[in-house]
């Protein structure tokens, strides 16, 4: 545990919140190993886990009629896959397929959501670690949804 | 000032009058974007050019607008553009066969100031048709490449079918001289490179962000945004180098269509540094 232990501890999400939560969040804690073309959840399955990822690469897909699923992401090593588990109905809204083999550590959601309403001092400190991943993900998307690289209108 | 000889125009006088050009090769890279490979059609030689210039080139009959060069400016014998059909005047352009004439005015503009990133890293970031104004740039880092320090190439495109000069991508690539991130803002199940916007790269540069040069070319919001995430990581406002865009008419600051706050784009850019145009980037009136 103690190597699940440090990596927690040494994500930059998690940096500075103390042993307590590092041990909790080891605790809620395990190694995923994902096959490239291995899914790691679909849309609306509930969103009980957190991926953070240390190797690979995994793609979040949309299914279109027509056109099959379409990624709109891609995310690598130090990042995190999974940022539905903060707010209810706590269920996946894409799919998440690993592109290549793709290890790193899911963090049980719903221990970590058990927790925040417990120590609300924790559940802040979370917050303002996954606000600014949620921010940076919507100006991604705003750019991409302007289409820059699409012909002048 | 009561003499004709105080009226003495600023530029040549010939500044106004194209060359006749003849397309020796085209070749199709996208389907609405061609790269045109003009030769003189007389036998005088091509002008020089520097990586970042444009040239107007004229249409007979048809118009004249700003195409930027995508050539290699080390081979005199060529002048090599890359234009996407998007208008009369583009879209005739791509329209020409091998052997047809036209006008071509120029070089004009500022270059990208290759040689300041001497011993340097460098960080070249391109996003759709901006990766062909870039590509001179990257002709002449590679022709130099002990001379600088890490070369990156990050460039974004709308989709995979979308990527520009492919080929010269991936042989780049195999030569390992350069690393090259490629993305796309979204792509079918099989794509197996990177999704999500050219911005998104740059924090996972391994340069030498505090003394690193980064040279930019895209759409302008994707140049904002880029060069916002360039200086985040550290590097220098004055070190990063965008290559705008306005409606350059008579190319050589006369006519004023190009206006950028005080400056003009055909001729104090299109290479401009980000530190002198940051502030105006975001303004719509501009």
């Amino acid at each position: 545990m103690e190597g699940l232990e440090g990596i927690v501890a040494e994500h930059r999400l998690f940096q500075g919140l103390g042993p307590d939560f590092v041990a909790l969040a080891a605790g809620c804690a395990k190694n995923v190993r994902f096959n490239a073309d291995e899914y790691l959840f679909h849309a609306e399955e509930p969103a009980d886990w957190i991926y953070l990822l240390r190797h690979g690469r995994v793609a979040l897909e949309l299914v279109t009629p027509g056109r099959g699923a379409v990624q709109f992401e891609t995310l690598g090593e130090g990042e995190i896959v999974g940022l539905t588990w903060l707010l209810p109905p706590y269920r996946w809204g894409y799919d998440a397929r690993a592109i290549e083999l793709t290890r790193g550590i899911a963090l049980d959601a719903k221990c970590l959501r058990d927790k925040c309403e417990v120590d609300h001092d924790l559940g802040y400190a979370l917050l303002k670690r996954f606000l600014p991943v949620l921010v940076q993900r919507l100006q991604a998307m705003r750019l991409q949804m302007l289409d820059v690289y699409g012909p002048p209108r | 000032m009561d003499r004709l000889a105080d009226f003495a125009p600023m530029v040549a006088p010939d500044a106004m009058l194209p060359r006749v050009v003849r397309v020796a090769r085209r070749t199709r890279d996208l389907p609405d974007t061609w790269t045109l490979e003009l030769v003189p059609a007389d036998d005088m030689p091509l002008p020089v050019y520097l990586p970042g210039q444009f040239t107007m080139l004229y249409v007979l009959g048809v118009g004249e607008i700003p195409v930027s060069i995508s050539g290699d400016a080390a081979d005199p014998s060529r002048i090599v553009q890359t234009i996407r059909a998007v208008g009369k005047v583009s879209e005739a352009c791509t329209h020409l066969s091998v052997g047809d004439t036209l006008g071509l005015r120029g070089p004009y503009g500022t270059a990208w100031p290759v040689a300041e990133g001497y011993a340097r890293d460098v960080v070249v970031v391109a996003g759709g048709l901006g990766l062909a104004p870039l590509r001179p740039a990257l002709y002449q880092l590679l022709a130099s490449r002990p001379r600088f320090g890490k070369l990156v190439l990050l460039y974004g495109t709308r989709k995979p079918d979308d990527i520009l000069f492919r080929r010269q991508l991936a042989g780049w690539r195999r030569q390992l001289d350069m690393e090259i991130e490629v993305t796309v803002d979204h792509a079918g199940a099989d794509w197996r490179g990177h999704v999500g916007v050219v911005t998104k790269l740059i924090p996972r540069l391994g340069v030498d962000a505090a003394t690193a040069m980064a040279l930019v070319c895209g759409p302008e919001v994707m140049m904002r945004f880029a060069a916002s995430a360039l200086h985040d990581i550290g590097m220098a406002e004055s070190s990063i180098h965008l290559s705008l865009e306005r409606n350059m008419k008579c190319a050589i600051g006369l006519c004023g269509h190009c206006q950028f706050a005080g400056s003009f784009v055909c001729k104090d850019g299109a290479v401009m540094r980000y530190d002198k145009v940051r502030r105006l980037m975001g303004l719509k009136e501009i």
